[in-house]
């Protein structure tokens, strides 16, 4: 049911974030107004906004909706799906491919996520073989997942699409920067034409950092890391 | 029309992630098939039903098996949905719910073990600080969610009292093995009542470890893991 009422919806993000942009394009995707506010500076000057709105976790993004904050982007995301329940619907209506849709993202978030990143982020010197095997057992399992569809929520975009968004444009960025060879047309094939194909829709285009800005960040984060760690 | 197909849970009775499908399914009086797993030596269904993380719990309803604790009581939730609800009705109540259970799993659960790793004073202080940080929040919300009623859900049980109610026996066993109190009456007034109303409720109480049991189990397995882990980073 279309509410009639007015509605107030912010969006407090981080351009280079990949859960800001999880949420926007959730928004967008359902054809929700919002207002976007950008933190200019999340690591040393976070907005009084910010902190007002998420005591608890002081990050991006935040949903704020007719005054009240949502935070965290998977809660997020099945707030946006609950409260706004025109198309595309973000989960399906069975309870059983519920559960598998929650199952996936949190796979993606808790393990798949940080064993990419983890390996994608150690130095050329570094033996990374162990992180490299797990990063691709997480990616099998993934590849699997998509079963010849088109996307993961089948015809259309779907959670999992757009919680798996990091591995279409930041890691596969991270992987070219770095030169790694993780996530190949050869060993996953369908993971590759999923991510070809998410990356032509404008809804998904529209809404990722601009490349060479996100390069230059990546490219200054790796060497801060570097000379910290010496 | 009751759903079809029998309903197994694999488990093990000391994990607190165990214990939440196990009141979701007592609190919508849903018959189920206990099966006790041994950590050290995974059954072929387990590892059969749950091949990503070979873990318990593992819910198996007809022959579909569901993963991860809170994706599991979800499940439940919305599968005999005629029965008492567990997560309530309003997006942005459910918002708030879903907040807290992933607040306590990220971060009460992790601190609570820095409190058994830590082998100075001066770390376990810092962890029990953290600690007692993260129940004053959780007070907060108890009074916000309870809406002046004994649980997060208010009359009845509800998901965060799921989420956070599972793991109040490792609470009370931290609390005499590293001889820390977490729990204080005049900080957490509410919580420590929650307690007991969550500890004595009957979809409950046949399913929480008993303190001693539970104290000789962690004392000779798992403390001593937790500690080998932290050594070790």
């Amino acid at each position: 049911m279309a509410s009639t009422k007015k509605e107030e919806v912010k969006l407090i993000g981080f351009w280079s974030s990949p859960y800001s942009r999880k949420v926007e394009i959730a928004l967008q995707l359902k054809g929700i107004k919002y207002q976007y506010l950008e933190e200019h500076d999340l690591k040393n000057n976070k907005s009084p906004e910010l902190l007002k709105y998420n005591p608890v976790h002081k990050k991006v993004p935040v949903l704020i909706h007719n005054g009240r904050p949502v935070v965290e982007s998977l809660v997020i995301l099945e707030y946006i799906d609950e409260t706004w329940t025109q198309e595309p619907a973000l989960l399906p209506s069975d309870p059983y491919e519920r559960a598998m849709v929650r199952f996936w993202c949190k796979f993606i978030d808790d393990k798949f996520s940080p064993a990419v990143r983890k390996y994608l982020s150690l130095g050329p010197e570094t033996d990374g073989e162990n992180a490299r095997t797990e990063a691709q057992e997480c990616l099998k399992f993934l590849e699997n997942e998509l079963k010849g569809k088109k996307y993961f929520g089948g015809e259309t975009i779907g959670m999992i699409d757009i919680v798996a968004i990091g591995l279409a444009f930041w890691q596969r960025t991270l992987q070219e920067i770095t030169d790694k060879d993780l996530m190949n047309k050869q060993d996953f094939p369908l993971l590759c034409a999923w991510a070809e194909e998410l990356l032509s829709c404008s809804v998904i285009s529209d809404n990722l950092p601009p490349k060479d800005k996100f390069i230059s960040l990546i490219r200054s984060r790796r060497e801060a890391a570097a000379a910290t760690s010496k | 029309m009751a759903p079809q197909g029998e309903v197994k849970v694999l488990g093990a009775w000391p994990s607190p992630f165990v214990m939440r499908p196990r009141i979701a399914l007592n609190l919508k009086s849903v018959e189920y098939e206990f099966v006790e797993e041994n950590p050290g030596n995974k059954s072929e269904l387990l590892l059969k039903s749950n091949p990503v993380y070979k873990k318990i719990p593992v819910l198996i309803h007809g022959d579909k098996p569901v993963c991860e604790s809170l994706v599991i009581v979800q499940y439940i939730d919305e599968v005999w949905k005629d029965s008492t609800s567990i997560l309530p009705s309003d997006p942005y109540d459910r918002a708030m719910a879903r907040f807290w259970a992933a607040y306590v799993d990220d971060k009460m659960f992790p601190t609570m073990r820095e409190i058994v790793a830590a082998n100075e004073d001066e770390a376990k202080a810092a962890a029990v600080a953290l600690f007692k940080e993260g129940l004053s929040l959780l007070e907060e919300a108890l009074v916000k969610m309870s809406k002046g009623k004994k649980f997060f859900g208010g009359d009845e049980i509800g998901y965060m009292d799921i989420a956070f109610g599972c793991y109040i026996s490792w609470f009370k066993v931290t609390e005499i093995v590293s001889n820390v109190k977490l729990f204080d009456e005049s900080a957490t007034p509410h919580l420590v009542a929650w307690i007991h109303s969550f500890s004595s409720h009957p979809a409950v109480k046949d399913v929480m470890p008993e303190t001693d049991k539970l104290m000789e189990f962690a004392k000779n397995v798992v403390f001593p893991r937790i500690r080998a882990a932290a050594a070790a980073k």
